[in-house]
């Protein structure tokens, strides 16, 4: 009976990013009704980008549109002034042990887990990637009742399957990582517009002024200096694995489409109705646009690797077009720091 | 990307779920909408599966050619890089790469093999008498 009722109590919510989702889907389940999931990744700062120089990751570039994992949790769960509680394991038992007390308290707890084990991924989709979370809410015999916020239902794993994903191996291992909000106070109104607005400059901050060439709006323009040399220095067949790589890591589940950028569009369409401010409204405008933009080099880099494309002047248009996503956003942020935005 | 531009393209994702994107409604607001999929990154997925074929592929041959270990084999059948390997057998990356060799694979014990067998999820037969 206790099971039905844990079964009933958590909404399953599906958003367009698993971190998002989880800590959307938490939070709510203890009652912030408020919570969306742009206004989570608003407020944890999660739109970014960087390029990690003399990394591969399956063979290709090490790129990344989006703030490191974990990061939108805490930070969302912070500025709320929600407690939150994390652990990571040495033993599998361990793991399994508090996960089954947690539940047997009726707490919907999040884990990070691979998805090269996750059973109910297509396959095409299960390479060795950590970083990927979802909620476990209850117990049914010896299966775990999964809420995974990029699927459109709940689905279930048994307690053998759900170990192997918490323990998987590689770069971002796991550990049975397990995180749950611990304890809630009421979040008052102002509290929510301290949140958005600390959230907005966190990332004016990341955007604008992280030390070196690699990451924020300097990143896109590292990538694109890097594009350019790609087709006399790696061929035109690995140019365009590296490319196809650029596009998973923008377009992929996940992303909300446009390398997160529409999704931070919605957070500042929400966040100006909260914050009664129709500037900030306005502004994301600017990363819509930047986010057809991405959509529009996908394109072209998709007629790279297809094949369709293989002069040099391909290469230089993409290039200038993320040159263009760079000035974009660059001047986007410029004009939401000029904002000078307070929480009233 | 406005909510009728949302590509609805036959993907991987096919029978396992739709996924949610963030689009413009008539209105000029955002709200949320599934998509099947985008042809633009199934081919970049298509892609990267190719590559890893033809990675599986030449590791084959290098087993039958004998200048490989099948451990090299399973790891690229496995999505593997040495770095995810060591992290499920426990074994340095330095160790590995001399695993690779056929010399020094014909001499390891079962006990090692049996660790790159579980990592494999294969049996140690299958993992000893993989000639390519």
């Amino acid at each position: 009976m206790e099971l039905n009722h844990v079964e009933s109590s958590f909404e399953h919510l599906q958003t367009a990013h698993c971190e998002n989702g989880v800590t959307t889907a938490l939070l709510r389940h203890q009652g912030l009704d408020f919570m969306t999931e742009p206004l989570a990744f608003g407020m944890g700062s999660g739109l970014f980008y960087i390029q990690i120089p003399f990394l591969t990751v399956n063979n290709g570039p090490a790129i990344s549109f989006r703030t490191m994992p974990g990061a939108i949790f805490k930070r969302t769960c912070s500025a709320l002034g929600v407690k939150i509680n994390h652990k990571r394991f040495s033993s599998e038992a361990g793991a399994q042990e508090f996960l089954d007390l947690k539940l047997s308290q009726d707490v919907p707890v999040g884990c990070q887990v691979g998805v090269f084990h996750l059973t109910y991924f297509p396959k095409e989709y299960r390479f060795h990637f950590n970083a990927h979370n979802l909620i476990v809410y209850g117990k049914q015999q010896d299966h775990y009742l999964i809420s995974d916020p990029v699927m459109e239902t709940v689905t279930q794993l048994t307690a053998e399957e759900l170990t192997k994903v918490r323990f998987a191996k590689g770069t971002f291992a796991p550990k049975g990582h397990i995180y749950y909000p611990e304890s809630i106070s009421e979040v008052s109104a102002h509290t929510v517009r301290k949140a958005i607005v600390k959230g907005i400059k966190r990332n004016i901050r990341d955007m604008l002024y992280i030390p070196g060439s690699v990451a924020g709006v300097d990143g896109i323009r590292y990538t694109a200096n890097h594009i350019r040399k790609w087709r006399s220095k790696l061929g035109p067949r690995k140019a365009g694995l590296y490319l196809g790589q650029i596009v998973r890591m923008q377009e992929e589940i996940g992303t909300g489409g446009g390398g997160f950028r529409f999704l931070y569009g919605a957070f500042l369409e929400q966040a100006g109705g909260i914050l009664e401010d129709d500037r900030v409204a306005q502004l994301s405008d600017e990363f819509t646009k930047s986010g057809d933009l991405w959509r529009n080099s996908a394109i072209k880099m998709a007629g790279v690797y297809k094949g369709r494309l293989t002069e040099q002047s391909d290469f230089d248009e993409i290039a200038d077009i993320m040159l263009e996503i760079r000035a974009v956003e660059k001047d986007a942020f410029k004009r939401l720091s000029k904002l000078n935005l307070s929480a009233k | 990307m406005k909510k009728e531009d949302l590509p609805q393209d036959p993907s991987a994702l096919g029978a396992h779920t739709r996924e949610l994107c963030y689009v413009k409604n008539d209105s000029g607001k955002y709200e949320t909408a599934l998509s099947q999929g985008w042809e633009v990154k199934k081919l970049a997925l298509d892609s990267a599966w190719d590559e890893v074929e033809e990675r599986i592929a030449a590791a084959q041959q290098a087993v039958k050619d004998g200048v490989s270990s099948p451990i090299r084999y399973f790891m690229e059948l496995r999505l593997m890089d040495v770095s995810v390997l060591s992290g499920y057998t426990g074994i340095f990356p330095f160790f590995i790469k001399r695993h690779l060799k056929p010399s020094v694979f014909k001499k390891m014990s079962d006990k090692k093999l049996q660790k790159y067998a579980d990592a494999f999820e294969i049996t140690l037969d299958t993992l000893k008498n993989f000639k390519g």
